[in-house]
């Protein structure tokens, strides 16, 4: 599964502490479904994100075999968009704080 | 139906008469239901006055309409957690009144472009992409009434009652996929 690039950035905690609740990102999960199609859902990935042909077959495989896909992050407001575009597909979509 | 193509910013297909009625009929029932749903939609006279629009926060008893409109969650079935609960509500809310009119005008614009003659259809790329994501809610309006599994027999046993369906179902599976091809980037 394709996790999305790590940010650079200063590790003010020390090692071992939690990250604080809100400081984790959101992520954008696609679940599978028997009815739609490898693909629609290729050619989604590809309309909605601007993913290349391979990463969005790569990410479209991973739905299919694992079940889901966390197919983007970032903020709250980034992924409901995302979610929302996903949902005007027809694909069935979720958001997620990060774990 | 001859599989679409794709020529230049133009994308052709063809569908019989008959062919034209299922297609129609089918988009015209999922259209009736995501308008009933609209209609169900809360009024209230703040949201007359500033113009946002709020949906319902509850989740659609029926399994079709909750397919169609999924929560921005996903809840756990038996324990869902009391934060995500609220937080799908009030996404829902926010966000069902716009997925309803992109659902509809989608149906529309097949209506609109499919005459109940059948024929020769020309589509542009947007009119290509609303058949494409209409007939997607069509599969999964019926994928969700037959029951549809991921390693469902091509056909029944012909004393199942959804034997007859299953035929339409894979048609149309058919009919969007050789849409997406033509449509691949």
């Amino acid at each position: 599964m394709t996790t999305p690039v790590e940010q650079e950035r200063t590790q003010p905690e020390a090692v071992g502490e939690e990250i604080a609740a809100e400081d984790r990102p959101w992520q954008t999960v696609v679940w599978n479904d028997p009815v739609n199609l490898m693909s629609y859902v290729t050619y989604v990935f590809q309309k909605l994100f601007g993913f290349s042909r391979d990463h969005a077959t790569k990410l479209m495989l991973d739905v299919h075999h694992k079940g889901k896909a966390i197919v983007t992050s970032g903020t709250k407001d980034k992924v409901e968009a995302d979610v929302a575009k996903l949902h005007a597909a027809g694909l069935w979509a979720t958001m997620q704080r990060a774990s | 139906m001859k599989r679409w193509i794709r020529d230049g910013d133009v994308v052709v297909g063809r569908l019989d008469r008959q062919e034209a009625a299922v297609v129609r009929g089918l988009v015209s029932q999922i259209q009736d239901m995501l308008l009933a749903r609209a209609e169900d939609a809360p009024q209230d006279e703040l949201a007359e006055l500033t113009g946002i629009r709020t949906g319902p926060s509850e989740a659609p008893d029926d399994p079709i309409l909750g397919r169609l409109l999924p929560d921005f969650h996903r809840l756990d079935d038996d324990a869902p957690d009391p934060d995500e609960v609220n937080s799908a509500a009030a996404l829902r809310s926010l966000h069902e009144p716009e997925l309803l009119d992109h659902k509809t005008a989608a149906a529309e614009t097949v209506l609109k472009t499919c005459s109940p003659d059948g024929g020769e259809l020309r589509l542009t790329i947007a009119e290509a992409e609303a058949w494409m994501a209409s007939l997607n809610d069509v599969r999964l309006a019926l994928g969700t009434a037959l029951d549809v599994t991921e390693d469902m027999p091509d056909e029944l046993p012909p004393e199942d009652p959804r034997s007859p369906h299953l035929g339409v179902y894979h048609w149309l599976t058919w009919v969007q996929d050789t849409l997406v091809e033509a449509m691949m980037p």
